[in-house]
């Protein structure tokens, strides 16, 4: 690959990795928004039992 | 008009407590001076008269920050803000008196920094003061405003400069381009617009940055 | 807009980011003629002045989203600024990166004084990372709202303001000015990857945007459900 190909492919592949990056960073993000919603709805069985 | 005595009364309360306080005024003049001093030794011998000036606008920049973080703390500490706030003035009102009181400090401080310059360093033009009276201007209008969002945070000594800096660079620009280009007219009138664009922003936007 | 209605616009929007962004790519690396002067590398072009113009779009987005603020006094509207401003902020540093390894490759620098989209960039960058600083360092409510607004108008106010000081520096310090050549007329195929890639990094900015709104109104309603049942 010549030296401009080289750099070309690698600012594509820099947004590739940020969007990618995003996607994890999301997932974490909505993994705790389940576990809330969980701990939540436990509440609410145990407010609505108690 | 109720409105410009409203002004007054403000900015007169600013000057008088700075007046009888000694605390912020002082403090501004000794750091500029200080400032140059440590210039003289940070730049090596041979420097363009450019680069000097430049660093002379480094100066005011930090400088006016200085003022600008004491700016609203006497009313932070005591809840004047709130009072002012609640009063019948339009809350526009503030931010020009707290701005031309802070705009009376800068001057003051740069009526001693100007001087200094020229006594350290090379003499002063009339487009550099005419320039640092224009930045001036500026300076104050989008540095009250800025004070009294970072005022309302935790860390507002930290926070002030990071608002603050980004926001200023186009008055360095015009500041320096003023001091030291063939054509100080252009520069003067960039600083001009600046002013007008970012004072009329700051005084129609100022009520909502106080208010809930 | 009920949920339903707001969901299906985030799937669309993603698809046709997906869609735009993989034809564009494409385009950019398989059909589209060598550039007469520059040759290969101004390819970086393709997505890198689509990712510049996503950005000012979001920061764009969010003063408008700022402005409803302070005119309706509506809470909805500051997440919406404050999402506005987070994509701004993304595809402004993609738009540095990219920047900058095409400054590389063309001039020999990652970093170039006299491109005038890198320097207005970074000042941008600056501002509005500082608009994080102010909002992290002020209690939620509706005084952070109102003063998150007003300084995203000011963000927008800067941008010409700086491009013109950026402008007036460069006769002070006589940089050579960089530009590209792409500066000239875009031949049709040029215009068309060009196109294509700016509507799907547009799409992908709102696709993102969608999600990440989703996700920060069911914190608020998670909050709030909290501290109902506690």
């Amino acid at each position: 690959m010549t030296s401009a190909e080289k750099y070309v492919t690698a600012a594509y592949l820099v947004v590739l990795a940020v969007i990618l990056l995003y996607v994890v960073l999301y997932a974490f993000k909505l993994a705790r928004l389940e576990r809330e919603v969980a701990e939540l709805a436990e509440l609410a069985r145990q407010r609505g039992s108690g | 008009m109720t409105y410009f005595s409203d002004v007054a009364a403000l900015a007169r309360k600013d000057l008088l407590l700075e007046l009888r306080s000694r605390d912020t005024l002082p403090a501004m003049l000794l750091f500029v001076v200080s400032t140059l001093v440590v210039f003289h030794f940070a730049l090596p011998t041979g420097t363009s008269a450019t680069a000097e000036v430049g660093l002379l606008w480094v100066a005011i920049l930090f400088t006016a920050l200085l003022g600008l973080v004491r700016a609203f703390v006497a009313e932070r500490e005591q809840r004047v803000l709130d009072g002012l706030v609640l009063s019948p003035c339009d809350r526009s009102a503030i931010w020009l008196g707290k701005g031309i009181a802070v705009l009376a400090f800068l001057a003051a401080a740069e009526l001693v920094a100007l001087p200094a310059y020229a006594l350290f360093f090379a003499p002063v033009s009339w487009e550099l003061v005419a320039a640092v009276a224009l930045a001036d201007v500026g300076l104050a209008a989008v540095g009250t405003l800025l004070a009294a969002m970072a005022a309302a945070g935790r860390a507002r000594e930290l926070l002030l400069p990071l608002l603050f800096l980004p926001l200023v660079i186009p008055v360095v620009v015009g500041g320096i381009g003023a001091s030291v280009s063939d054509d100080p007219g252009r520069y003067l009138a960039f600083l001009g617009l600046y002013d007008a664009v970012f004072a009329i922003l700051s005084w129609a936007s100022f009520e909502y940055v106080v208010t809930e | 807009m009920s949920t339903s209605l707001r969901n299906n616009q985030a799937v669309l929007l993603a698809a046709a980011a997906a869609v735009l962004l993989l034809v564009g790519t494409a385009l950019a690396f398989y059909w589209v003629p060598n550039a007469p002067v520059e040759g290969f590398r101004q390819r970086i072009f393709y997505f890198h002045v689509p990712i510049a113009l996503t950005a000012y779009a979001c920061f764009g987005w969010g003063a408008w989203k700022a402005l409803r603020l302070l005119w309706t006094r509506e809470r909805r509207y500051d997440l919406e600024s404050y999402t506005a401003v987070h994509m701004g902020v993304i595809f402004g540093i993609l738009t540095l990166v990219t920047g900058s390894i095409w400054a590389r490759t063309s001039w020999g620098h990652w970093w170039v004084w006299g491109s005038r989209q890198l320097v207005l960039f970074l000042i941008l960058f600056l501002f509005y990372a500082a608009y994080f600083m102010l909002r992290y360092s002020v209690d939620p409510g509706p005084r952070r709202a109102n003063m998150s607004a007003v300084y995203a108008l000011f963000g927008v106010a800067l941008i010409p303001v700086s491009f013109l000081a950026i402008r007036l520096a460069e006769d002070l310090v006589h940089p050579v000015v960089f530009t590209h050549d792409v500066e000239e007329r875009l031949s049709g195929s040029q215009l068309a990857t060009f196109l294509v890639c700016l509507g799907g990094m547009l799409a992908l900015a709102g696709a993102l945007y969608a999600n990440e709104l989703t996700g920060k109104r069911l914190d608020a309603r998670l909050r709030e459900l909290r501290e109902a049942l506690q």
